[in-house]
Formats: structure tokens, C-alpha cells, sequence
């Protein structure tokens, strides 16, 4: 089966808990496509960034199995695990870039991680910035950034080596909704132009009626329902259209 | 970002050859020297450095002492009466050197006796009013062990009845006790600063970690491999370990020279025994370095540690 058929990511009766607590999360099975948009939404403490978590490789199930890339993570060695992040570009509810490394080499570390000639990074890295409109923030530290700033900074790390998913984390909790709106609209270029399945966690009612061709995952109370039927395969034939707007 | 620029060109999907080592700890730039750990270094690795510069030096003095003696054995001859005790002494010499294993036999001299006794005696040492034993110097070919002494007495006896025969090592024993516990003391320390270095190399290690939690954190879920993330973070705690070594490993040599002087300025025959060698010097050397050892150790099985919890 191919990995566009068999999906990125796929839960199966999935469960998470903390320590003894009751589950937090429990019995989630789903798929996730390439190439698609998905919005996880739900109230503050239903989940999400619990699920998130679990999706950029960041806590191992309670109990369940996923399979992401076509890899197994329970039977998968952990020494493996940080080839598979390299594929995921992850956008933190609280950015966390590093606070000592200027804006340009936050979105540089990618892929300097991956030993990407230093020629190519400059160049990378110098474009990247200008298309989130930083070119000239590029040596300030994220201290001297605004939260919009440094939201962007971080969207532009998370994108930078192309990966094949991108999840973010509230990405336009911080920011106001002007700014919100444009951040979808790189995702969206991000989902259309390169084909990144996105996964955005938000609870903003607003941002999904800005995007109407998005699938939506609702977590309630650690339990996931699927009102447009992103769960379902096949999902949306075309994939997502996100807003079909001017993402150019 | 009114509007949207291109997409910035994908860069190549050639599989690259990931950083490691020194190009690894390039990522991010080295943080700077703060906190006390790097002193706190620098004073244990001084510690250990005297205390074993100390018990080598010990050693040696004690090794000294027992090397001119541990195959000597002297013989006194005790008569009060001058004549008799020339012919025994002459007699004894006579059976001491056809004992075999026994290399050279030598009477000390009668004023040289006086001369070694003069000051406990004063002037009765050579005014003849006090009989003193004639003696005899015996070196052997072997250590003068108690069968060794035993058998020389036999024969010296049966010609010089009265003769008393004693290895001289014994003389020193009581002094060579002493230096044996004085070495198990420096051992001792030695073992307990190494051990509160250890501790303080660990805490300099989980400072410098806990430090850089939220950047490892930052690296690892960014795709950081094990190795990427170790070399940045023991980079940091070598550089602190080493400029602690460095410091404490020359403070300690310092003060090891310094005392060194001292004592050569006794002009004492015994102390300058205690020299420390070329040897000893590589063992003290051997100290600092075995702290940044300890260092790069322990730093990586904290770093694999926290990044076990990490998943």
C-alpha cells in the first residue's frame, strides 16, 4: 500500500495518561493524509496539546499503536525517532526558539542539524525570511522580537526543511486577528504549493470559518469526533482547499 | 507580508552526511563561563594534587630510607675490656667473611664510634671511661631477613661468644610504620577529594544541562540525533571542567614546588629522599586529566539520561 493510501500517521485505539491520573486521551483512532488541512479544535483542556504531543514524537502512547511514515513507534528503536522529527515541522504554542541565537539562525538550526551545506542555508534561510516579511529582524534575538515576530520566526523554522507535516500548536493564540489570518495563509501556501499535510490546534471558531474546505477534528473531554469526516477514508476528494483564497 | 512572496527554493533531498562531533557543537555557540563549578574544580583537583604529591613523596622517603639498610646487618661486640675486644672483633671480622652471601665486612673505626656517640656521651665517649661496643658493618648479597640474621649469629657466636647480630633495617622500623601511615592517610585523602571532585564534576554537569534543558529540548525535538545534542552539551561542561583542571592542576604543582624547596633547604640527608621523580610527576599530571575524563563521563550519561525521558 502506498503512503499516500495508507496515510501518514496513523492512531489506533489510542490512549494517554499521566502518571496514575485517568486517561486524558483515550481510544483514539484515526488517519491522518497527505496533503491535507486538518484543524483539531476543542475547549482548553480537552486534549490537544496532549494529542500534538504525541504527533511531533514528543510522549509515547499510555497504550495503542501508531504507525507515522510507515514506521511503528512502539517496536521503532528511539535512536531512529529523531529521523523521523526531521520530517515534521512543529510551530509551539510558545515558539520556543532558542533565546540566544538571532532569528536567522533559529531558522537556520533545521537545517543545520541536517547538515546542510552552509552556502545553501544562507541563501535558505535569507528567503525564508523575507517570504515572513523578517528580512530585517534577521540578526535580532527573540527577546527583542514581538510576539508576532517571534511567531513567525518560528513558522519559518518549523517550515524551512519542507517537512512533510507540519503541526502547530494554537499558532495564532498570541497574535492579533489581522496577523492570525496571514499565518493561515502561509500554511495554507505551505498545504497547497508543497503538498504539507498540516494539522493546526486552535479553538478559535473564527479561524475555521476562514478556512471552509478544512477537515476538523473535535477532541471533547480526551474523546475525538469527526463532524466533516476527517477521520474517514478517503477524506475530501482533492484533499483540502483551504479558503481558495489569494494565498499568493 | 501584505502579500505573499514565491516560496523560497526547496533545498536539494540529497542525503547528507548529519554533523557530528566538533561540527555538531558548532550549532549553537559556546555559553559563557559563569558559576563557581569551574573554581570549585580548580580548588578539589589542587587538593588531590598536593595530597598525592604528598603520599608519593612519602612513599619515596620511606623507600629510600630501607634501601641502604634492608640488606645490612651490623654486629656489635660488647667488651669492657679494650684488648679482648679487639681480638673478638678481629675474629668475628674473620668468621663474617668466609660466611657466604656475605659481600663485604668492615669494622667501624674506634674514633669514628666516639665521634657518632659524642653527642649523647660527651666527652666520655673518648675519654675510654665508658666501654663502648666495638661494630661491625656487614652488607649481604640478599635482604638480611630473620633467617638471614639467625644463621650469622650462629656462626659469629660460636667464635665470639656475646656478640650481638641485628639487621639494620629494624632500626628503621618504627620510622618506616610511621611513614606507611602517614602514605595511607595521603591515599586516604587523595580517595576523598577524588571523590568530592566526582561530585562536584557531576554537579557541574547537571548545572550545565539544567542550564540548557529548554535548548536540548528545542534540539531534540527539532530532530537533533543523541550525538548532536551530547557534543554541544559536553563542549560546554569540558570547557568548564578543563579551565578547572588547568587552574587547580597549577595551583597544586605550585604549592607542591614551593614545599619542595622548603624541605630541600633542610639539607636533611633523610628528606631529600622523599624527591619526587619523573614518574611521579606523569602520575600527578595523570590528575587533571583524569578530571576531565570524569567530566566528559559524566556528562554523557546525563545528557542520555534526560534525553531517555525525553522519549
Amino acid at each position: 500500500m502506498s503512503e499516500n493510501l495508507a496515510g501518514h500517521v496513523k492512531f489506533d485505539n489510542v490512549g494517554l495518561r499521566y502518571g496514575t491520573d485517568p486517561e486524558v486521551l483515550s481510544n483514539l483512532s484515526f488517519t491522518l493524509y497527505p496533503g491535507s488541512f486538518y484543524f483539531l479544535t476543542g475547549a482548553s483542556g480537552a486534549g490537544k496539546t496532549s494529542l500534538l504531543k504525541m504527533l511531533y514524537l514528543a510522549q509515547a502512547p499510555s497504550r495503542g499503536a501508531i504507525r507515522m511514515f510507515g514506521q511503528d513507534l512502539v517496536t521503532m528503536p528511539h535512536s531512529r525517532l529523531p529521523e523521523l522529527r526531521r520530517r515534521l515541522g512543529v510551530v509551539f504554542q510558545d515558539f520556543r526558539l532558542v533565546p540566544y541565537l538571532t532569528a536567522f539562525d533559529n531558522v537556520a538550526l533545521p537545517l543545520r542539524l541536517a547538515g546542510t551545506e552552509e552556502k545553501k542555508v544562507q541563501r535558505a534561510v535569507g528567503d525564508m525570511l523575507e517570504w515572513v516579511g523578517l528580512s530585517h529582524r534577521a540578526h535580532a534575538v527573540p527577546p527583542s522580537l514581538s510576539g508576532g515576530e517571534q511567531q513567525r520566526v518560528a513558522i519559518a523554522r518549523a517550515v524551512i526543511a519542507r517537512p512533510k507535516m507540519l503541526i502547530a500548536d494554537e499558532p495564532t493564540g498570541n497574535v492579533d486577528p489581522d496577523m492570525a489570518w496571514k499565518l493561515l495563509r502561509l500554511f495554507e501556501a505551505l498545504n497547497n504549493r508543497v503538498g504539507t499535510t498540516v494539522v493546526v490546534a486552535t479553538h478559535d471558531v473564527h479561524l475555521l470559518k476562514k478556512v471552509p474546505d478544512s477537515l476538523i477534528m473535535r477532541l471533547h473531554k480526551g474523546q475525538l469526533s469527526d463532524p466533516t469526516g476527517a477521520l474517514r477514508y478517503p477524506p475530501n476528494p482533492g484533499g483540502s482547499s483551504v479558503g481558495g483564497s489569494g494565498a499568493e | 507580508m501584505s502579500t505573499l512572496p514565491p516560496l523560497p527554493a526547496e533545498t536539494d533531498d540529497t542525503p547528507l552526511e548529519r554533523p557530528r562531533g566538533r561540527a555538531a557543537a558548532r550549532l549553537l555557540p559556546p555559553q559563557r563561563l559563569t558559576g563557581p563549578i569551574p573554581w570549585v574544580i580548580a580548588i578539589l583537583i589542587a587538593l588531590v594534587v598536593i595530597a598525592a604529591a604528598g603520599g608519593l613523596a612519602l612513599r619515596n622517603l620511606s623507600l629510600a630510607a630501607s634501601a641502604g639498610l634492608s640488606s645490612a646487618v651490623s654486629v656489635q661486640v660488647i667488651e669492657p675490656n679494650p684488648d679482648l675486644r679487639a681480638d673478638r672483633t678481629a675474629a668475628a671480622v674473620k668468621v663474617l667473611t668466609g660466611l657466604p652471601g656475605v659481600t663485604a665486612v668492615q669494622a667501624v673505626p674506634e674514633a669514628e664510634l666516639a665521634a657518632m656517640l659524642e653527642p649523647w656521651l660527651g666527652e666520655a665517649a673518648t675519654s675510654g671511661d665508658v666501654p663502648i661496643p666495638a661494630l661491625i658493618d656487614v652488607e649481604l648479597a640478599a635482604g638480611a631477613g630473620p633467617d638471614e640474621v639467625a644463621r650469622i649469629a650462629a656462626a659469629v657466636k660460636q667464635q665470639v661468644p656475646g656478640a650481638r647480630v641485628d639487621a639494620q633495617g629494624d632500626f628503621l622500623r618504627p620510622v618506616n610504620d610511621a611513614l606507611a601511615a602517614l602514605q595511607w592517610l595521603a591515599l586516604g585523602l587523595v580517595a576523598l577529594v577524588a571523590l568530592a571532585t566526582a561530585a562536584a564534576v557531576w554537579l557541574a554537569a547537571r548545572n550545565a544541562f539544567a542550564g540548557a534543558r529548554d535548548t536540548v529540548e528545542i534540539m531534540h525535538l527539532l530532530g537533533a540525533s543523541q550525538r548532536q545534542i551530547t557534543a554541544v552539551f559536553l563542549r560546554d561542561v569540558l570547557r568548564e571542567a578543563i579551565v578547572g583542571a588547568v587552574l587547580g592542576a597549577g595551583l597544586g604543582v605550585g604549592a607542591v614546588w614551593l614545599l619542595g624547596q622548603q624541605f630541600a633547604a633542610l639539607g636533611s640527608g633523610m628528606v631529600s629522599g622523599g624527591g619526587l621523580m619523573l614518574a611521579d610527576w606523569l602520575a600527578i599530571g595523570a590528575v587533571p586529566l583524569a578530571g576531565v575524563l570524569l567530566a566528559g563521563l559524566t556528562a554523557r550519561i546525563t545528557i542520555a539520561l534526560a534525553l531517555k525521558d525525553m522519549l
